[in-house]
């Protein structure tokens, strides 16, 4: 039961994940294929990389994807500020042309972008391709022949190929539709909404000191509240941030100060409409029922 | 569900049911090649099999490919592995036995005794299951049956028309193209020089600037989400409306396309099929209710709450394709139309009832929704459309 392994060591690093996730990461892990996560943001996607880096206590190298994203930014780009630099004191002390050429584009100069040093690690390496929906589509063409055979070509240095092959996570919002060509590459998964009980365990783990009372009302409150009529649905961290906010301000039962809960649920709603939509009424109401 | 399908002694062992399996798959769209397969057998090689849930649970992220693939996944697990099918099968019409027996040629122990009832003493996994699963949820492959009372829209559409609401589709998309963008980047031609690249390049020739590297407006089109309306009142234009959508997608890949009567569906897959025909014959499918009523309020707001989300921004143009008769509340309309222009996008609604003389925007939801349009046209036939392209340059 390998997997059952890998879960406990993701959960001895605070992060709870469903049996269907850990089974997704353990698969990726032994055929050494990127794995690409889809799901609402805030459902703890990227949190994921980081546990699953320290676990296997090896460095975590993220990508954040933008548009606009290329090359340079994200495998190698020379320093050529240096290297001008360089080539000036040369010629100050009367050096070879080959002998400056020679220095100014050895691995001094190479500036390593996360998709170079990823392939460069003693030790696999996480690699985190974070909302990779966001990069343009040619840069996600060419991060498929980087996943493919994991090696670089730098035209005045060579090929580098890959000293360990990283442990490539992949995480998309769904703001675009991925290539097929990058989906076929890759194992799935869809990261949801955690359920109730993983959703308090999570709770328990981050906030080991909170009144289980407490906890269970706090999860089946934002849970209650995910199924309302939102704009931007609390994820796992809104719900870590309620909590604390709630402890902060020495609450033990939610239904208890109307007015303290409203002002925690600042941490949970993130758009004006949604403030205006929940009222104080509304709110007592779903807290009634959690409670 | 806990019943595991058995299968006939004669079959090929474990590697013909996985194969078998990838077939069940890949005839309920899931797009799987050889290579999946091969990691199939892999994957079950190093896990327990004789627990069905891991075995389940493995497949899963190397079958599916998206949420919609990862919700089904598991529906068709159990009808091939799990023996759900077997009692479903009395349901279905004896009519296209024949036809359906050829599209599962492939599992190779199928019974041949299809009228068998659920007596039997094998229980063979069947796609007939699938079938009636996909049907539930609306797929496409799935209902043959069902749209026969409906109209077929291949015999509104002929290939002359999309071949001419290919030419307007493809103005539509010149027109649409943004120009404005202040970051420069990269090209051969360009319309300023680059001098931190060219510098950087100048080093190879020491130092001077044999190569001069220039940088130019990027070409940013505007992506065209599409919704058609195709209830009943809009029978007699829909054929326009469907070979524009059609040409649309065609002309720009990125193009996003649905349809909605009472309901709000997805056509942006079936529309990108390279045959015209069988991409229609998709659409009649998926436009299942197609001259039913309309509820527009209902369908813009599922689109701005769910599809919205993930496709529309700044640089989205929503065209929405309606008469505005609606019967349901204005509410659902406004709300949507204030959410999806949030989001930055532009918002053009095409009436084909707008051309009429003497047509006033009086209906409720008409009326409601105008003040947040940028673009409110006539568009009865492909020359309207067409008409479009000098005020959609002006958005």
């Amino acid at each position: 039961m390998e997997w059952k392994d890998l879960q406990a060591a993701l959960a001895e690093q605070s992060y709870i994940a469903s049996d269907e996730l850990v089974v997704a990461i353990q698969l990726a892990l032994s055929l050494e294929r990127p794995l690409l996560l889809e799901g609402s943001a805030g459902v703890g996607k990227t949190e994921l990389a980081r546990a699953l880096s320290q676990t296997r206590s090896t460095k975590l190298i993220r990508l954040q994807c933008y548009e606009g994203l290329d090359a340079a930014q994200s495998i190698y780009e020379w320093n050529y500020q240096r290297q001008l630099i360089s080539i000036r004191a040369a010629a100050d002390d009367g050096i070879s042309r080959e002998q400056i050429e020679k220095h100014v584009f050895s691995k001094d100069f190479l500036l390593e972008r996360p998709l170079l040093m990823s392939i460069t690690q003693k030790r696999s390496p996480v690699l985190l391709i974070d909302e990779i929906d966001r990069a343009d589509e040619e840069f996600e063409a060419f991060l498929l022949e980087i996943l493919s055979d994991y090696q670089v070509s730098i035209p005045e240095l060579g090929t580098i190929d890959s000293v360990t092959k990283p442990i490539v996570i992949l995480t998309s919002n769904g703001t675009r539709d991925l290539s097929d060509a990058l989906r076929r590459r890759c194992l799935y998964s869809y990261v949801e909404y955690p359920d109730r009980t993983t959703e308090i365990e999570i709770l328990k783990v981050r906030q080991p000191t909170i009144d289980l009372l407490l906890a269970s009302q706090i999860i089946d409150f934002v849970q209650k509240l995910r199924k309302e009529d939102l704009e931007k649905t609390p994820g796992i961290a809104e719900m870590l941030d309620f909590s604390a906010a709630l402890i902060g301000l020495g609450v033990n039962d939610l239904s208890h100060d109307p007015e303290i809960l409203q002002s925690a649920m600042t941490t949970l709603l993130k758009t004006k409409t949604d403030q205006w939509n929940i009222t104080t009424e509304v709110a007592q109401r779903i807290a009634g029922q959690a409670a | 569900m806990s019943r595991i399908s058995k299968f006939a002694a004669r079959d090929n062992g474990p590697s013909a049911r996985i194969v078998g399996f990838f077939s069940h798959l890949r005839f309920n769209n899931l797009k799987l090649g050889v290579s999946e397969v091969e990691t199939a057998l892999t994957i079950l090689g190093r896990i327990n099999l004789s627990d069905p849930f891991e075995v389940r649970r493995s497949l899963k992220p190397l079958c599916v490919g998206n949420l919609d693939e990862s919700r089904r996944f598991e529906d068709l697990f159990d009808s091939y592995w799990m023996d759900t099918g077997r009692v479903k099968r009395k349901v279905i019409p004896n009519g296209n036995v024949a036809s359906e027996e050829k599209k599962v040629s492939e599992i190779g122990d199928k019974a041949s005794d299809n009228s068998e009832s659920s007596s039997g003493a094998q229980n063979e996994p069947d796609e007939e299951t699938a079938i009636l699963n996909d049907q539930r949820e609306g797929e496409l492959v799935a209902v043959e049956e069902a749209s026969k009372m409906h109209k077929d829209l291949r015999e509104f559409v002929t290939n002359q028309e999309i071949d001419d609401a290919m030419e307007v589709a493809i103005r539509i998309g010149k027109a649409l193209r943004d120009k404005r963008s202040r970051r420069l980047v990269n090209s051969k031609k360009g319309q300023a020089l680059d001098f931190r690249k060219t510098i950087r390049r100048s080093l190879s020739t020491g130092g001077d600037p044999f190569k001069l590297i220039n940088k130019s407006k990027p070409d940013r089109p505007k992506r065209i989400v599409a919704l058609c309306d195709v209830s009943g009142s809009m029978n007699v234009y829909s054929k326009i409306f469907l070979a524009f959508l059609s040409a649309l997608m065609r002309n720009d890949k990125n193009t996003d396309a649905y349809l909605f009567h009472t309901e709000l569906v997805r056509v942006t897959d079936a529309l990108k099929d390279e045959n015209t025909g069988r991409s229609m014959e998709k659409l009649s499918l998926l436009a299942n209710g197609f001259g039913g009523g309309s509820r527009i309020g209902h369908s813009i707001k599922k689109f701005s709450k769910t599809y919205a989300r993930r496709f529309v921004n700044s640089r989205s143009v929503v065209m929405i394709l309606s008469d505005g008769y609606d019967s349901n509340n204005v509410n659902d309309l406004v709300k949507a139309l204030t959410n999806l222009k949030k989001r930055g996008c532009k918002i053009i609604w095409l009436n084909p009832l707008k051309g009429w003389k003497d047509y006033a925007p009086v209906t409720a939801s008409m009326a409601a929704s105008l003040p947040y349009l940028d673009l409110f046209s006539a568009a009865n036939t492909l020359n309207d459309l067409a008409a479009l392209d000098e005020e959609l340059e002006k958005l």
